[in-house]
């Protein structure tokens, strides 16, 4: 009925010794919203960043719109009007929006013409932004706006997502797919990447699920319904979900407290909260808003006004794995040592470090082949164990984690999951900062919102947070 | 008025080959690269220049200290960009490379001694009209023909930089690499291409110390004036309007001594000597901060 | 045995570029560019002299050890200019750094024609050293001071330091991922950055202080041939390992006295070593790049 926009055959992908992508196709058509579906790690964005002309494949074929193509780079792709949107985003954050519109175009450059193309892809879509702002001032929402924007200003009409709905609100989400039923509706084609069974499910014509980098399924959304894509996904019955574990705070000591905190960030509103032992404290911020009162409350960031009262162990998880939270050259037991290297004087008694690093290995079952190895040798999943081992070791009364289960599939992040229930369980006050509502709503006793108008709390149901957030306006 | 002639005229003269480098660095550091190696871009120039000069042409000359920046500087690209090695101890090997070359060739081909042999040097050229204007007119319109080259290329480098869309794909590898490859542009081609650029200008600077100033080549007479230059695209704000507007802010910073001298103030020679540095220095700190620098500068964000 | 002089003489050599080899290996370790080793060590010289002078009639051991803890101290001071304008004010330590080189050879410059110029106030030098004070000579015959066995000994005990201590691991921290340094080791990463640079500047100091006590016995102009750069090279060939800095040190102290010697025997330019150190340089840093590190001796960075 529809004519095939995108037409990958027999893609395959290897990374050293994995095999990212093994013999997958995924024929999406014009005037549809094509669904890619899969866990982290499934492939997905490999294979999108291959029919986008990031990477190239190692066997396999591309056709847009019936043509045979081969991509050499993204200037390929987007000439045969291919346009994708990254997770983080490829904007120029210093740049206006006309500027990042314009960018890769030839000759001259003419901040009118591209105004005008903005206005043109506004008539087709319902999708605007003032020209003349400057990326920085635009908040998630926008900048993914933008990020469409550009791609259909310089005519593309397969427009490839990758989780856009990630840092969205719901009314973002809705208003987002509104557009987007627009574009198809105009012959457009978008490939939909997600882990989120229920945006599939509500908005995609068709599906295709990969699992460890395999085709799974390929149908239709009227012949699937959400328990067998679930199967497809997983592979097996999913594990029982975090919601068995909640329990109500042992005690009701506080363990840290917050009275009208202000950090250098100009015009924020003073934060005052406290944490209690043995709770998990659920955080959702809109952007990037939690990250410094994070590191206030973890003690690596003094505040400018209020005052704060925080114990002195505090274990702290980092998002950036690889960037904060361990040095990749560095060995497991260097590792650890590295916590706390700050207040250490006189010998190291490496020994002794060793032997530590061991035990987190062991009771955190981490899989390494020993203390030893450096950290880049290991997976995500184990990385993100031994962080966890590393900063539980002490004991610590708070244990403050940013994103924790990011990039993770859904075993590690399970067991993530559960080894923090089980720290809560002996004591420890734990902050969690998830920008998936979702994850929050599992694993929270009860959720603090930063919005501008200063700190709210709520119970752990995802709809209530969502409605916080956004009262914060956007 | 005495005084103020020797002061405006030095004041162009010293700013010129900075401002020659200077532009150059800017556009490169525009897109993300910090070449270290410009001072050896300038000696190299200097170098090329002096024996393109041999031949008996001025302009056959500086169209060798061009040529020979550019290729130290393509020496640098290579390791820089295709290699992606340090930039910063790259480029200071460089230099230090170029330094020692351009020492090591001149005695070789000149003497141990290195005679000062005669070279046709760049006279001044009068542009009627506009050097009869009072004060400024002879220190700006009565200089060796490269500088009106000069005069001219720095509001076509603004031109190209802002009202193109090389320009701006250049200025976006500098703010955000990922971003720019993601756009469709070639990142290290551009890169490659400023880089290029940028030498070929520093090698035009060591050639208008050489063939329009001194008259011969030194070893080392680059004295730093490429980490100099380094700093004066700081100053300007990474923009080549300001590139050149802080060179001539400093030339007339370091030509402070012919007026010092005049009012009979008796420093140590070398506190003059030591001056250009001491000033860069203070001008840096006093700018306190990079917060204008292409967001990029210096790291390579590992894509691909 | 002239063959003992010559091993002697090549250490002698090496003396000074294995302490400036800790100072930059030391310095690159903890993330701090220090390209001004020369001008520290120049400073080191200088205040060495001048201690020596100051104390000559006193007990030789005393004004040596003084002379090599002024000269430390100087090092470190010029070091700290630089340190504390990349702290307060941003500015690159690889330019304050080279332009402080520069200001340090005028310095000396300045001061073996003025304040300090030897007596007859013919020669641009210090007056000479008195034979007592003086760095005794450990192998009888030679020229080799008891200098080179202490620049030995201090990197060994600088080696100890940096595996065995919390302090040699903040700087390893800091070097390899500055913000893992902040975030999990809640390390003040710009209090240890500004540490390092003092510790690189006095070593590089003391390199310049042992250079007068033990082989000129004197300031004067031209003290030293780059050793500062040589240096750069030197700790990069050794992966910034203090204990591998001995044998590369000793290894740039044969090529220069073999580049003197070739000079003197078949008129190549002695120029030469420095091109063939930065052809070094370039060969180790583009290897570092190839296996994925930023310098020799850094760990590798994350795959992207």
């Amino acid at each position: 009925m529809s004519e095939l926009a995108l037409d990958l055959r027999g893609i395959s992908k290897r990374f050293g010794q994995v095999d990212a992508l093994d013999d997958v196709s995924l024929a999406a058509k014009r005037g549809s919203i094509h669904a890619l579906l899969g866990e982290n790690g499934a492939g997905k964005t490999t294979l999108m960043r291959i029919a986008f002309g990031m990477l190239r494949p190692d066997s396999g074929s591309i056709a847009v719109n019936r043509i045979p193509i081969n991509l050499r780079s993204p200037a390929d792709a987007i000439a045969a009007g291919v346009g994708m949107v990254h997770q983080q985003f490829s904007l120029v954050p210093q740049m206006t929006v006309a500027e990042n519109v314009a960018l890769g175009g030839r000759g001259r450059f003419r901040p009118q013409v591209t105004a005008r193309r903005i206005a043109d892809v506004a008539r087709r879509t319902g999708l605007s932004l003032d020209p003349m702002r400057r990326v920085i001032d635009l908040g998630s929402a926008e900048r993914q706006k933008l990020e469409i924007i550009r791609i259909l200003a310089h005519n593309a009409d397969i427009l490839i997502l990758d989780e856009p709905t990630a840092v969205l609100t719901s009314r973002d989400i809705g208003e987002l797919f509104t557009q987007l039923r627009a574009f198809a509706a105009g012959g457009g084609c978008i490939v939909l990447i997600t882990h989120k069974l229920n945006d599939a499910l509500a908005h995609a014509d068709e599906v295709t699920v990969l699992r460890r980098g395999r085709l799974v399924l390929n149908a239709s959304m009227s012949e699937v319904n959400r328990s067998s894509l679930t199967s497809a996904m997983l592979g097996s019955a999913p594990a029982v979900t975090a919601r068995s574990y909640k329990g109500t705070p042992l005690r009701q000591k506080v363990v840290a407290a917050f009275n009208g905190v202000t950090t250098e960030k100009q015009g924020q509103t003073p934060l005052s909260f406290e944490v209690l032992a043995g709770e998990v404290l659920g955080v959702a911020a809109l952007d990037s808003g939690a990250a410094t009162m994070l590191r206030v409350l973890a003690g690596r960031i003094s505040h400018s006004a209020g005052s704060i009262s925080i114990p002195t162990h505090i274990g702290f998880v980092p998002e950036n794995r690889i960037g904060e939270a361990l040095v990749p050259a560095f060995s497991l037991t260097e590792n650890f040592a590295l916590k706390a290297a700050g207040s250490r004087s006189g010998v190291i008694d490496w020994r002794a470090m060793h032997a530590a690093a061991a035990s987190v290995i062991e009771d955190f079952e981490v899989m390494a082949e020993g203390a030893g190895v450096p950290a880049s040798s290991l997976s995500g999943g184990n990385q993100q164990r031994f962080v966890l081992g590393r900063e539980l070791h002490d004991d610590p009364p708070l244990l403050v984690l940013e994103n924790p289960t990011q990039g993770l599939d859904v075993n590690a992040a399970a067991s993530v999951h559960a080894r923090i229930r089980a720290a809560a369980a002996r004591g420890t006050a734990i902050v969690f900062y998830s920008s998936d509502l979702d994850e929050l709503a599992e694993i929270s006793d009860r959720v603090m919102v930063i919005n501008r108008s200063g700190v709210k709390f709520t119970s752990p149901e995802r709809q209530s947070i969502g409605q916080l957030l956004l009262e914060s306006g956007a | 008025m005495n005084a103020l002639e020797p002061f405006l005229e030095g004041t162009v003269r010293t700013a010129t080959p900075l401002a020659f480098a200077a532009l150059g660095e800017t556009v490169a550091e525009r897109s993300g690269v910090i070449n270290i190696g410009l001072e050896g871009a300038i000696i190299a120039g200097a170098f090329g220049g002096f024996v393109a000069a041999g031949t008996g042409s001025v302009w056959f000359g500086f169209l060798g200290a061009g040529l020979a920046g550019m290729t130290i500087s393509a020496l640098f690209g290579l390791f820089a960009i295709r290699i992606r090695a340090d930039q910063i101890i790259t480029g200071t090997a460089i230099s230090l490379f170029a330094l020692g070359i351009t020492a090591t060739l001149y005695r070789q081909m000149y003497g141990a001694e290195g005679a000062a042999l005669s070279i046709p040097t760049m006279g001044v050229v009068e542009i009627p009209v506009l050097s009869s204007i009072p004060l400024v007119g002879r220190a700006f319109f009565a200089q060796p023909p490269v500088a009106y080259l000069l005069y001219a290329l720095v509001p076509a480098v603004w031109w190209w930089m802002y009202r193109t869309n090389a320009g701006l794909g250049l200025r976006a590898i500098g703010e955000d690499p990922r971003a720019a490859i993601a756009a469709g542009i070639p990142a290290a081609r551009f890169q490659y291409l400023a880089v290029l650029f940028g030498g070929f200008l520093g090698g035009i600077a060591g050639g208008v110390l050489v063939i329009a100033q001194a008259g011969s080549f030194a070893e080392g007479m680059s004295a730093g004036r490429g980490f100099i230059a380094i700093a004066i695209v700081v100053l300007g704000r990474w923009h080549p309007l300001g590139a050149a507007v802080a060179a001539l802010v400093f030339g007339a910073a370091s030509a402070l001594q012919y007026l010092f001298q005049a009012m009979g103030w008796n420093l140590p020679y070398q506190a003059f000597l030591a001056l250009p540095y001491v000033l860069t220095l203070l001008g840096l700190a006093g700018i306190a901060g990079r917060s204008a620098a292409p967001a990029s500068l210096g790291r390579w964000q590992d894509q691909h | 045995m002239p063959e003992v002089a010559l091993v002697a003489d090549m250490l002698v050599r090496a003396t000074p570029l294995i302490l400036a080899g800790l100072a930059v290996a030391i310095a690159f370790k903890g993330g701090v560019f220090n390209i001004g080793a020369e001008g520290q060590l120049l400073a080191g010289a200088a205040a060495a002299t001048a201690t020596t002078l100051a104390l000559s009639g006193m007990p030789g051991a005393f004004v040596v050890t003084a002379a090599a803890v002024t000269g430390a101290a100087a090092g470190a001071l010029w070091a700290a200019i630089a340190a504390e304008l990349k702290r307060r004010f941003h500015v690159l330590e690889i330019i304050s750094t080279i332009m402080l080189n520069f200001v340090a050879i005028h310095l000396v410059s300045y001061l073996v024609r003025g304040p300090l110029q030897e007596p007859t106030g013919i020669y641009p030098q210090t007056e000479t050293f008195p034979l007592s004070a003086r760095l005794p000579v450990v192998l009888p015959g030679t020229r080799l001071h008891l200098g080179f066995v202490a620049a030995v000994l201090i990197a060994i005990a600088l080696a100890w330091v940096m595996k065995n201590t919390a302090w040699g691991f903040r700087v390893k921290a800091i070097g390899s991922s500055p913000r893992a340094a902040w975030s999990t080791g809640a390390i003040a990463v710009q209090r240890s950055s500004f540490m390092v640079f003092i510790v690189s500047g006095a070593l590089a100091g003391l390199a310049g202080s042992i250079e007068v006590s033990g082989v000129t016995f004197a300031l004067y102009e031209n003290l030293s041939p780059g050793h500062g750069y040589t240096a750069i090279a030197v700790a990069l060939i050794a992966a910034l390992n203090p204990a591998a800095v001995i044998a590369s040190g000793i290894f740039f102290g044969i090529l220069q006295t073999g580049a003197t010697a070739m000079q003197r025997e078949f008129a190549i330019p002695s120029s030469l070593a420095s091109v063939a150190e930065a052809a070094l340089i370039l060969a180790v840093l583009s290897v570092a790049a190839y296996r994925g590190r930023r310098l020799p001796g850094l760990p590798r960075k994350s795959a992207a």
